[in-house]
């Protein structure tokens, strides 16, 4: 590893800081507020279980990020995670409570734009339309907890000693499992958009278990999350303890409890999966907001007392900060990639260009598609996704269906299977069937993703997608994954 | 390391509910002792057994002080109940101002030794025996307000009624005095010591002012 991948790394780090110093609030702020947690008893389990959450549960929402635009050099990725970082830097500055989803997805944006990558849209809408769902579903779980818990109280009698104890105990338990939460759902903030470019490899331990090159990063990230917790953190969870609306300790454990549920809904690939062998919808794996959980809780606790001691202001601004934070980081992304590449010359973007070739327009019509209608783009080369979009827009407005197909199939992305990588294989998660079909096609070279696809589906059964079902989601997931890791080894010019 | 400390918390949580609920004992036992010793000395003045009673009073009053002192120091010191310490704080100090008042009156017949018509006696008792109501049912509402908040009410509308009941009788024993043939000199010390025992009635009145308040902020 060379010194410029730590060196970019060191963004990633930076926003890892900022987040451990803002959103450790969220998770502690209440109980070190009202004085019910030391600030160091408190900094302690945040850091450790901020870790824990992210190397042992990160994947699930790296995975959407990655989908929304694989941010493809490490300049590009330094630059995305340098604005979001800036941005939560200056809206903490004014007092604005930040969101670092929100900063980072504005920082992906900004470098879509520039590297003229097309943003997909479903990825974006998904993760626009939980902004929404994420503090409903706080409110909610935060009013019927509110409820349950207050009921209890109510019949159990306890002294008010005993409830302190006991709300103590609640806060720390609560608190460790905000801190898992929130390092397992925010690490892809953090590092996510590393992850595409990651300059570790996995490594085996004693053959016993694999640590991942995924895993390797969240850790690193992690680690940054808890330094800003244990360096930064203390005004903030003080301001939110006592500046947001007074809470009692009971309430406070509520507003925790419900904010970690739902960062852990929006984070668990095992409830994913839980829910789809039972046949019910999945909750979408997106890295959320935890301070709009926080915000949505409060709120929901505020609607149970009659909407009393709301405090309107506050929550415009907060509004505010949610609109303006994406497109600062944008803004700072875009102009960032500008200078990083024109004054200090470095690759920000891999481009990838797109090519209506031969063998593309048959893998077309074998999707049911009629080619004949591109006309003169046939055989053609286009030098980035937007360029492509807006031809095939001029020639033939093609419905979302079809423009997705033609993107996916265009898209020119050369591999090949150099004897040299093989040996990586033996430590990754693939079986030894997938790995014996990567073999048998040594010494070959592919233009597009879904010709290696296919032509690993060809060679062996293991490496064929299933029927689209629910029950069979979590399959062919891990056979993307799969897909990408060989992606990644094989890559030309990686 | 945080759990052992939790749990480290939970044993020192008993011993500190232990001392609050001592501390009320102490409380209403001085009232049952007062109401005792007025009786006692209405009936044969201030005698070796008075005298008893006022020490017991004595005992029970600096009994109680330790005990205050201790359960403010200890929820100070570790950050106890950080949301009702200072009401907790004032509530004990304001039941230990009632127990004052007890050992104030007892004080004050031991050391002035008033004459009391016999007239008089009936009414006096009757208004020692409301006034010690007043205050056990303000103990009873300091009861729960650290167990079970939603009956606090249920006590604190007792305390209530027996302050007036308290009024009633200490206004009718006041004019039924003033209105007699005894000299000026003798009617002022009778009206000082009506009103020793109803000031009991009237600061458990106050204190349930208060513990109402502190009620309701728990509560919301």
């Amino acid at each position: 590893m060379d010194i410029a991948v730590l060196l970019f790394l060191t963004s990633g780090l930076f926003l890892g800081w900022a987040l451990g110093g803002n959103d450790a609030a969220n998770v502690f702020g209440t109980a070190v507020g009202t004085q019910m947690i030391r600030f160091t008893t408190a900094a302690v389990i945040c850091s450790v279980f901020v870790v824990l959450g992210a190397v042992i549960s990160g994947a699930g929402p790296v995975e959407t990020l990655g989908r929304l635009g694989s941010v493809n050099a490490l300049a590009g990725s330094f630059m995305a995670a340098f604005s979001a970082a800036l941005a939560v830097y200056v809206m903490t500055k004014f007092g604005l409570p930040v969101s670092t989803t929100q900063a980072i997805i504005g920082g992906i944006l900004g470098w879509n734009l520039f590297s003229e990558t097309v943003t997909d849209t479903n990825a974006l809408f998904k993760i626009v339309s939980t902004w929404v769902l994420c503090p409903l579903l706080a409110a909610g779980i935060a009013m019927v907890l509110f409820k349950m818990v207050t009921a209890y109280l109510r019949a159990s009698r306890l002294h008010l000693l005993r409830t302190d104890a006991y709300t103590r105990l609640g806060l720390i338990l609560a608190g460790a499992l905000g801190a898992y939460s929130l390092g397992a759902n925010n690490i892809a903030n953090v590092v996510g958009v590393f992850v595409a470019s990651s300059p570790f490899n996995d490594f085996s331990v004693f053959g016993v278990a694999t640590f991942t090159a995924a895993q390797q990063l969240f850790l690193i990230g992690g680690l940054a999350i808890a330094v800003g917790v244990l360096t930064y953190s203390k005004r903030v969870m003080l301001t939110v303890g006592s500046g947001l609306m007074p809470l009692s300790p009971v309430a406070a454990w509520v507003v925790v409890v419900a904010h970690s549920l739902v960062l852990l809904l929006f984070a668990s690939e095992g409830l994913e999966r839980m829910l789809a062998a039972n046949g019910l919808p999945t909750i979408p794996l997106v890295p959320v907001s935890s301070s709009q959980a926080v915000v949505g809780a409060v709120l929901g606790i505020a609607i149970l007392k009659g909407g009393r001691g709301i405090r309107w202001n506050v929550l415009g601004g907060i509004g505010m900060g949610w609109v303006l934070t994406p497109l600062l980081a944008g803004l700072v992304c875009f102009i960032g990639l500008f200078f990083l590449q024109n004054v200090f010359g470095q690759t920000v973007y891999r481009p990838v260009p797109y090519v209506l070739s031969e063998p593309v327009l048959e893998r077309l019509e074998r999707a049911g598609m009629k080619t004949d209608r591109l006309g003169e783009l046939r055989g053609q080369t286009f030098s980035s996704a937007r360029r492509f979009r807006q031809a095939l827009g001029e020639r033939m407005a093609p419905d979302g269906d079809d423009e997705a197909k033609l993107m996916a199939y265009a898209e020119v992305d050369p591999m090949a299977i150099d004897p040299a990588r093989l040996p990586d294989l033996e430590t990754s998660r693939l079986s030894a069937g997938q790995v014996q079909a990567v073999r048998g096609l040594t010494g070959r070279t592919f233009m597009h993703t879904w010709m290696l696809a296919e032509a690993l589906a060809g060679e062996s059964g293991e490496w064929r997608p299933r029927e689209k079902t629910t029950k069979n989601k979590a399959h062919n997931k891990r056979l993307r994954k799969n897909l990408d890791f060989v992606f990644r080894t094989f890559r030309v010019g990686e | 390391m945080a759990l052992t400390k939790e749990l480290a918390l939970f044993r020192r949580t008993k011993s500190l509910e232990t001392e609050i609920d001592d501390f009320l004992d102490k409380l209403s036992e001085s009232g049952m002792v007062f109401e005792h010793a007025v009786k006692l000395y209405l009936a044969d003045g201030r005698t070796e057994e008075f005298d008893e009673k006022l020490r017991h009073v004595n005992e029970l009053e600096s009994t109680a002080d330790r005990l205050r002192r201790s359960v403010e120091t200890q929820l100070y010191a570790e950050t106890l109940i950080p949301e009702s310490r200072g009401d907790v704080l004032g509530l004990l100090e304001n039941l230990d101002s009632v127990l004052n008042l007890f050992e104030g009156a007892l004080w004050s017949f031991s050391i002035e030794t008033p004459d009391i018509p016999s007239d008089y006696h009936a009414d006096y008792a009757a208004l020692t025996e409301i006034a010690v109501r007043a205050v056990e049912s303000l103990v009873l509402a300091s009861r729960a307000f650290f167990r079970n908040i939603a009956a606090v009410s249920d006590h604190m509308h007792k305390v209530m009624h027996y302050e007036k009941e308290a009024d009633k009788v200490s206004t009718k024993l006041k004019r039924a005095i003033f209105a007699s043939d005894l000299p000026l000199s003798h009617k002022v010390h009778l009206r000082d010591f009506v009103e020793h025992i109803d000031n009991v009635a009237d600061r458990a009145e106050d204190v349930a002012d208060r513990l109402t308040i502190y009620a309701i902020k728990r509560t919301v």
